[in-house]
């Protein structure tokens, strides 16, 4: 049937939507306005367009009515109503306009997720779970506070050793130890193997590859890391995400700080391999991932169209084409033998001399995964990634529907440890909406004392090292896309030159020494400087009775 | 604060020298109670030294199952002392306070010490779990040579209410503490000092690592790492897993509480073995701040503190007798006759050990991995 129309009027524009549909509407004031086009060029998915405007204005002078029309033409920055185009609420725009004519503006009432969804295939975007509610994270606080008997300390004058360890620890029954003269020394008799551990910083970067992130970016994050370790003498790491390394790094002494992840799709494990007898340093430690929190059950997957030369080359592949690791390691038959010989070959790799540990998405079955890595002597650690971990790219229903908090499933999983008597052998490592709110240093420490051994950052670090613009309103989200406003995470020159990679490194270093300024101003005052104080949950309140039972901490209101 | 005061030494004493010491430091205490340990007794025990003192407390009904009990386990009640209680105004007195010197049971008479110290160990928990939801039994410590002696209440009263001023009670090592009490409530079994199996401790300071480290230590699968009705209980048996259990030489006792940084660990002689000390045992750091003192079954005496503890205690005294206590006019009071100026305030690397019969008294330094 054609579509409704009344002479003289035309459509009725009923097949188009309205921009009320839209999550984000574009406020942009003619006033202001001085027409340069900067914002239309910038805008990444040109949700934006100059137009023009036929105007009738009616006047009229003197006494009596004679009304007077006057056409005019005039040039304004419109918003398409096309869902393939929509407005992200980035704010670029309003970023380059030299006089404040733009700005989007969040539209509570939008129906985006029921529209965007064109040609039968889900919304893909980047970024993390689109819940702007108050995690349990950021409702955890730190109610032990030493007083009279056991003073607080000083944050800024006391000695603080803030550090943790990653690797399979030893039960100390097992330590092959001699006595000699009144003293312990090695018993290299005994012909034990003692696993490879690391003393790092208990926040880490976490997983993401370089074919994800610009080269500025990684570079910046790389540099930062490299810093925090020889100038601060703070041992931070940081994961590469599945991928490879760049080449240079693999055979530099730098590669020490750097954790190198296997995933699915064995991407860049050509070049790594190659790289093995030139390697001058042996790398922080193996990462395999079997899972990841912001879309768990999915592979990793990089678009075509962030995949170019230099990344096809770290990567082993064609330019062009979309890279998809499997949901899981397809070589294998069943996880429990996938963790078992990954582990056992990544470790025979670099002579037992590296720590090896896998990444699971956060889930209802960790216990299972973790009690299979406690029986294996070999596993290093295990990592959780809670379902509000970030990601370059997945379906949107993945990322704000799939995966577990991850402050209960740090917190079982580590009880369960303290059952077994385990809780110091295998570390655990929380990954997944840490500093989501800017509570970097506030969220590790809560879940340090749920029973973590450290914990990762992802989004965080894009954000206040890089400026991610991201949000849980879906605000940006192009990660995806090729088309990141801020040049973290695309592949093209033109964009990745807006960002700095000596700035980013300024800022990782920032971060991290403010977080651990945070760490002090928390262990101060409830009395720990020595160890980290993991699993000491007795330093934790929440406001709400069923999660204080669940995580087995106290209720403070 | 609570209150320490320890003496050892090569004569008997009586428990009331460290408890007259206890009161020289009174403002540190509120007396909500007062627990003593002895070592090596002497008068009536003196010959009973093999066989081993079941100390506690009970009601008429508790009295009547521990007999029972006792007996069922093939025990046999050699000497029994109680002691003459003299009522005092602020002491709820229990109906009986016992330390009862028993044979073995004659399957154990000729087994190794280890698998006797299990049976006692066993033996004392299932008293005090029998007793402990009515509270009709306490059962402090179960050990040959060995009494526990523990009420609520101001220390020196205490001791007037046990008798102690008069009763020939006496031993060369006596370990007592005057309680301040902080965050739990007051308790028999939150009394230090506290033993398992020959080891014996006591501790001021709040315990801030408390929970990590019940956790660790319950879980290692050892029936006596329980109670922690004191969060300073944990020190004990701290003392006794990695002496007894990982069989570390004493001094490790400090590696494994107050370990050093990584850098230090690297100067220490028999680095890789400490390095991986403090990984394995990295729940057991204690992080402060406190001081304990403790004795172990050969009859050393030590004191160790971590550096967060705003003032050391002190260790003084002459060849034969020393005292260990948290402040200096309790070791006047004890060993007033000495050189002060030899008295010993260990920092944060020392760790203070006197030599079984107040033979010599060394401070090893955790630096240097020497003394
Ligand atoms: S906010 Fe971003 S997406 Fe929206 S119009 Fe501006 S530049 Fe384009
Ligand atoms: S700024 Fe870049 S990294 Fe951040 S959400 Fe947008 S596209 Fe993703």
């Amino acid at each position: 049937m054609e579509p409704a129309t009344r002479p003289g009027i035309g459509l009725d524009h009923n097949h188009q939507l309205s921009l009320r549909e839209f999550p984000y509407i574009i406020r942009w004031r003619d006033d202001r306005c001085k027409r340069c086009g900067k914002c239309t060029a910038v805008c990444p998915v040109k949700a934006i367009v100059p137009a023009v405007k036929g105007a009738r204005t009616v006047t009229s002078e003197g006494p009596v009515p004679t009304p007077k029309a006057v056409r005019s033409i005039t040039h304004v920055v419109e918003q398409v109503t096309d869902m393939e185009r929509y407005c992200t609420g980035c704010g670029a725009c309003t970023l380059v306009c030299p006089n404040e004519a733009i700005e989007p503006e969040y539209n509570q009432q939008n129906k985006f997720l029921h529209y965007k969804n064109k040609g039968g295939d889900g919304y893909k975007r980047g970024g993390r779970r689109n819940d702007p509610s108050i995690s349990t994270l950021d409702r955890l606080k730190f109610t032990r506070i030493s007083m009279l008997t056991d003073p607080a300390l000083d944050a800024g004058r006391h000695e603080f050793r803030i550090r943790s360890l990653l690797g399979r620890i030893m039960r100390p029954e097992d330590l092959p130890l001699a006595a000699e003269g009144g003293n312990l020394v090695l018993d290299k008799k005994k012909n034990i193997f003692v696993p490879p551990v690391r003393e790092i910083y208990p926040i880490m970067i976490g997983s993401m590859s370089v074919g994800a992130l610009s080269p500025p970016m990684w570079e910046g994050l790389a540099m930062g890391v490299a810093y925090l370790n020889e100038v601060e003498g703070l041992p931070v790491v940081m994961a590469s995400g599945e991928g490879g390394m760049p080449p240079r790094l693999l055979r530099s002494k730098y590669l020490k700080y750097f954790i190198i992840q296997i995933a699915s799709g064995y991407f860049g494990w050509d070049e790594i391999i190659h790289a093995l007898p030139h390697m001058v340093e042996d790398p922080a430690a193996i990462e395999i991932k079997y899972g990841q929190g912001a879309k768990p059950g999915d592979g990793g997957l990089l678009m075509a169209q962030k995949v170019l030369k230099l990344i096809a080359k770290i990567r082993g592949v064609p330019q062009f084409i979309d890279l998809s690791s499997p949901p899981t390691h397809q070589t294998k038959y069943s996880i429990e033998e996938a963790v078992a010989k990954m582990i056992q070959s990544m470790s025979m790799a670099w002579g037992f001399r590296v720590p090896v540990y896998p990444k699971i998405s956060g889930t209802k079955t960790a216990k299972a995964v973790l009690n299979n890595l406690a029986r294996n002597p070999y596993a290093a650690a295990l990592s959780i990634d809670g379902e509000d971990g970030g990601t370059g790219a997945a379906y949107n229903v993945s990322m704000d529907k799939m995966g577990h908090p991850i402050a209960s499933n740090i917190r079982e999983c580590y009880l369960d440890l303290v059952k077994q008597g385990k809780q110091n052998e295998l570390p655990l490592i929380a990954a997944g909406g840490v500093g989501k709110r800017g509570n970097l240093a506030a969220n590790a420490a809560a879940l340090i004392m749920l029973g973590a051994s450290a914990v990762s950052i992802g989004k965080y670090i894009m954000q206040s090292a890089a400026d991610c613009f991201g949000d849980e309103y879906n605000r940006c989200s192009l990660c995806n896309t090729g088309k990141c406003p801020r040049g973290i995470t695309t592949q093209d020159p033109k964009l990745y030159r807006r960002l700095d990679s000596d700035r980013v490194a300024e800022r990782v270093v920032e971060v991290f020494k403010a977080a651990d300024v945070e760490l002090r101003k928390i262990f101060a005052p409830m009395g720990r400087s020595t160890e980290l104080p993991i699993g000491m949950s007795d330093g934790l309140s929440i406001d709400d009775k069923a999660m204080a039972e669940r995580l087995g901490i106290s209720y403070a209101c | 604060m609570c209150r320490l005061a320890a003496v050892t030494s090569r004569e008997y004493i009586s428990p009331m020298e460290p408890i007259l010491a206890l009161e020289t430091m009174k403002e540190g205490h509120d007396g909500s109670g007062l627990g003593l340990t002895l070592k090596d007794l002497g008068g009536a025990f003196e010959k009973l030294k093999k066989y081993p003192v079941l100390s506690g407390i009970c009601s008429n009904s508790g009295k009547k199952v521990l007999d029972d009990f006792m007996k069922k386990q093939g025990f046999k009640l050699k000497h029994e002392w109680n002691p003459k209680i003299k009522p005092v105004k602020d002491i709820a007195a229990h109906d009986h306070y016992f330390a009862r010197v028993y044979d073995y049971p004659a399957a154990y008479k000729n087994k190794p010490m280890e698998e006797k110290e299990d049976l006692l160990m066993n033996t004392r928990l299932a008293v005090r779990k029998s007793g402990e939801p009515d509270e009709s039994i306490f059962a402090f410590s179960f050990y040959p040579d060995v009494i526990t002696l523990k009420e609520v209440g101001d220390p020196l009263q205490v001791a007037e209410f046990f008798g102690l001023d008069k009763d020939g009670l006496k031993a060369k090592i006596v370990l007592a503490q005057g309680r301040q009490n902080t965050n739990y409530a007051i308790y028999l079994y939150a009394c230090h000092p506290f033993f398992i199996q020959g080891y014996c401790s006591m501790t001021n300071g709040e315990n801030t690592a408390f929970v990590p480290i019940r956790e660790f230590l319950s879980s290692r699968g050892f029936p006596g790492y329980m109670g922690y009705n004191s969060d300073s209980e944990v020190f004990t048996h701290i003392l006794h897993y990695t002496t007894r259990q990982l069989g570390f030489p004493l001094q490790y006792y400090k590696d494994v509480i107050t370990p050093l940084k990584a850098t230090e660990i690297e100067k220490r002689p028999g680095a890789g073995a400490l390095r991986l000390i403090k990984q394995s045992l990295r729940p057991l750091c204690i992080d402060g701040p406190n001081m304990i003192i403790g004795f172990t079954p050969d009859g050393a005496c030590f004191m160790v503190h971590d550096s967060k503890k705003l003032r050391p205690g002190v260790v003084g005294g002459v060849k034969g007798k020393y005292a260990l206590m948290s402040e200096e006019c309790g070791v006047d009071s004890a060993v007033p006759k000495r050189d002060r100026s030899k008295d010993i305030f260990p920092m944060k690397y020392d760790m203070v050990i006197v030599s079984p019969q107040a033979e010599e008294v060394k401070v090893w330094n955790q630096l240097h991995g020497q003394a």
